[in-house]
């Protein structure tokens, strides 16, 4: 990884890890926030503020979102926790119609982490925030003992302007709906736990971690009726289903051929036990679009990079009880959450 | 006890030496897309080629072609027949 | 994945289907005795293919599911040693001990860790010399012989610090078990293919002549366990019984010899208790005494276990098919996939759990989820 660096100036150099006086509001701490966050994150223009940042927001509505990165290990094939932290914002933004502006950034550091880790991890922050246009405008550090977190934990919250004209959300899904996701699943999901639990896989299956304002951004722009989006995270394509049904009040149907997974994700999964539909995505989300608009809402998909691979795999069915079915081989069968993480299993 | 899948032998590493144990003979598989290496004790007779069945890390068996094909043999059988089925005598 | 797909086309499927709902005339009961193949049945709903006159009951095909409770605190004993490394298939690390379970002792401090495979473990004995691993072997016969060999391996690589915990079990003493009770309905058998791919289909001749079943070696893709499915009725339906082989593209009458052979170096047959059905005569194996360095068993003494079963849990009868999971009193209420009592209900093939992700749902205009062929 080529990492252009700020020019460090000595005092941060002069300490390889992290010291709990890093957290401690002192010196230590003001050098650490000016050499790692300020120098890579003002970059895009107002540099973070002491307390809070002052805003000037293009709408009067605005969506507001916060999340929390607790991902183990850090880095991973293809990205690594900061780079989640900031696309898993924006993109929370984004499900909500929103064009992503401001993220902050709050840091719990475990002493004993290298600097140089936090160094890596900042600098993709720094290069997710410039890819999607976003400035990381405030923030906060804090370190504790070692062995209290996992190297590190990121929670960002994000704000970002409502342009869409109307609501977005599984209250306006309608009876008719297709169902369409923007593109193949699992990549995420199997990468991490091949790297965390040392499964070596020949060929390596990396992370689809992306932002996705893009692909909303151009499907809000070609005028079909988006009713709701959501972003596959833990739990994939089940659980978003299985959430939206369960709010909106609606049965989705959708069918197991037409859901788009690449054949290297199919085999790990076969190798593992794994059914795609539970393992977790980063850069892929399905969009809830009247039915009319469905071929328009695919086609200005597939202008985006990230969702050149969008397809139609099922539509809302009814409404009335909340539950997702899947079309396979023996008929349809219901599809529900897990309630824990998918484990691999010799059975 | 069941989760074992078929891949294809793309490389096999025998031990050295005549007394080597047969549990070093390993080989690479390629499950459509992804390869893992695979120990290939259990199936003396696998060569490069071969699909081989895949069970926490040990092939267990070579699958046969042959046999493969004769669940669609008598898939066509089915339907020629109507309202007999065919006849089987036990394969096994 | 080729030898994969083409035995899950849909269109196959429903001929194969269509094919079972011609030939049957009476009612028979069908037990499956695998993991894979009762995933297989659920995850396809392949039970919703089959005509009324078919009923499809799981057995104790899960070797996670009948592991016995004892083991999983012995485990987790030995687990909780700090010199010790414990490593387990994934399937095992949230079956519920009398207290706890693996994973639980893990968030406790425990250094447990999932593999892949005995090698794996193997190789971690071998980076980690001052540490002690330890393997847990569970598994049917499929399984035996990656786990023997991880063992040979360990003794050949002259390692000290590695040692396995053995609880496999044997499926024939099984199935046998089950066809001697009085309460015995099950009229056909669908044997499991991988168990078979190493033991070849001989032990099962003499079952299906003494108790006169006809038993078909089956694969696990929808177009192998409904051609099972097919063979066993077509065997009933002409009053036949015997041991047919429709995974033939894996399976050899004879088996796997080499494997067979490390098995039988390593290990020997032994009586074992299954979980929720109890004692079960030469129905486990257990290391040979020339490889009682290698057995966890003796070199870590963990002190006496007594083990608690939950009181309300009846996965044994659900093992062997006397009782539906909706029949037991606290499924889907003190027992549920996110706190389970027994071991059904965590295994992602164990019957309760199947039933308990299909059972909300009955879909209108949908054949009903249920792991039988017909209404419960």
């Amino acid at each position: 990884m080529n990492i252009e660096g700020p020019v460090c100036p000595v005092p941060l150099s002069r300490y390889p890890a992290i010291v709990m006086a890093h957290g401690g509001g002192g010196r230590l701490m003001r050098d650490l926030i000016e050499n790692a966050f300020i120098s890579a994150f003002g970059a895009v223009g107002d540099r973070p503020a002491h307390d809070s940042a002052a805003l000037d927001l293009p709408t009067a509505r605005i969506a507001f979102t916060t999340d929390s990165f607790v991902i183990r290990p850090l880095f991973f094939p293809n990205a690594d926790i900061g780079e989640l932290a900031v696309y898993g914002t924006v993109n929370d933004l984004a499900m909500g119609g929103a064009r992503p502006l401001y993220l902050s950034a709050s840091f719990i550091l475990e002493e004993g982490l290298p600097v140089d880790t936090l160094m890596r991890v900042v600098q993709s922050m720094s290069r997710a925030a410039a890819d999607t246009g976003v400035a990381i405008v405030t923030g906060d550090t804090k370190v504790v003992e070692k062995g209290r977190c996992d190297g590190m934990y990121i929670t960002t919250a994000g704000v970002g302007s409502l342009e869409c004209v109307g609501t977005i959300g599984p209250a306006e899904v309608r009876e008719g709906d297709t169902v369409i996701v923007s593109g193949d699943l699992g990549r995420h999901g199997i990468a991490v736990m091949a790297v965390r639990e040392g499964f070596a896989f020949g060929t390596q299956i990396v992370s689809d971690c992306a932002p996705l304002w893009d692909p909303v951004q151009a499907l809000l722009a070609s005028g079909a009726e988006v009713h709701c989006l959501r972003d596959l995270t833990r739990g994939g394509l089940a659980s978003a289903l299985v959430e939206i049904a369960e709010s909106a009040h609606i049965e989705v149907t959708v069918t197991e051929e037409a859901i788009p997974v690449a054949d290297a994700v199919r085999s790990a999964c076969e190798i593992l036990g794994y059914d795609p539909l539970h393992v977790a995505n980063e850069g892929r989300f399905v969009a809830f679009v009247r039915s009319d608009h469905a071929d328009r809402a695919i086609e200005a998909l597939r202008t985006c990079a990230v969702s050149a691979d969008a397809v139609s795999i099922g539509r809302v069915t009814a409404s009335g009880e909340g539950r997702v079915l899947l079309r396979t081989v023996g008929g349809l069968r219901p599809v529900d959450m897990l309630s824990g993480e998918q484990l691999p299993r010799i059975c | 006890m069941c989760l074992a899948v078929p891949g294809k032998v793309i490389a096999i590493a025998e031990p050295d030496g005549a007394d080597a144990s047969p549990l070093l003979r390993t080989g690479t598989v390629d499950f459509g897309g992804v390869t893992k290496e695979v120990n290939m004790a259990y199936v003396p007779d696998a060569k490069m080629g071969d699909y081989v069945v895949v069970h926490v890390g040990f092939a267990i068996s070579v699958m046969d072609e042959n046999e493969a094909n004769q669940v669609f043999e008598y898939l066509r059988q089915m339907d020629e027949a109507g309202d007999l089925a065919p006849d089987r005598s036990p394969t096994a | 994945m080729r030898f994969v797909d083409e035995y899950r086309s849909s269109a196959d499927a429903q001929r194969l289907a269509a094919r079972i709902a011609d030939v049957v005339r009476s009612d028979w009961t069908i037990m499956e005795v695998c993991g894979g193949q009762t995933h297989s049945i659920v995850r396809f709903g392949l039970d919703q293919m089959l005509p009324e006159q078919i009923t499809l009951v799981h057995g104790p095909g899960c070797p996670v599911c009948v592991t016995p409770l004892e083991m999983i605190d012995r485990a987790i004993a030995i687990a909780s040693r700090p010199e010790v490394i414990f490593c387990s298939f994934g399937d095992m690390l949230r079956v519920p001990g009398s207290s706890q379970d693996l994973m639980s002792a893990k968030a406790s401090g425990a250094d447990v860790r999932m593999v892949y495979s005995p090698l794996d473990a193997v190789e971690l004995a071998r980076a980690n010399p001052d540490r002690e691993v330890v393997f847990f072997a569970v598994g049917f016969e499929t399984t035996a012989p990656a786990n023997a060999g991880a063992v040979e391996m360990a003794r050949v690589q002259n390692l000290r610090n590695f040692s396995v915990l053995v609880s496999h079990v044997l499926v024939p003493p099984a199935i046998t078990a089950i066809l001697s009770s009085p309460d015995c309905r099950v009229n056909g058998f669908l044997a499991a293919g991988h168990v078979c791919t190493i033991t070849g289909c001989l032990e099962y001749e003499p079952i299906a002549a003494q108790y006169r079943v006809p038993i078909v070696v089956t694969g696990f893709e929808p177009v192998d366990i409904l051609q099972g499915v097919l063979m066993c009725v077509e065997q009933l339906e002409r009053r036949r019984h015997t041991v047919e082989n429709q995974y033939a593209r894996s399976v050899r009458r004879e088996g796997n010899p080499a494997a067979m052979a490390m098995i039988g170096k390593v290990m020997e047959v032994t009586d074992r208790t299954w979980r929720g059905i109890g004692a079960i005569p030469m129905s486990g194996l257990r290391l040979r005494d020339a490889y009682a360095d290698f057995d966890a068993e003796r070199k870590f003494d963990v002190g006496s276990i007594t083990a608690q079963e939950s009181p309300d849990c009846i996965s044994g009868l659900v093992l062997q098919g006397l009782k539906r999971p909706n029949q037991c009193a606290a499924f889907g209420t003190m027992c549920t996939p996110e706190h389970p009592l027994g071991a059904t209900m965590v295994s992602s093939e164990g019957a309760c759990a199947a039933y308990y992700r299909y059972r909300r749902t009955p879909a209108a205009g949908a054949a009903q989820p249920t792991h039988a062929g017909h209404q419960p």
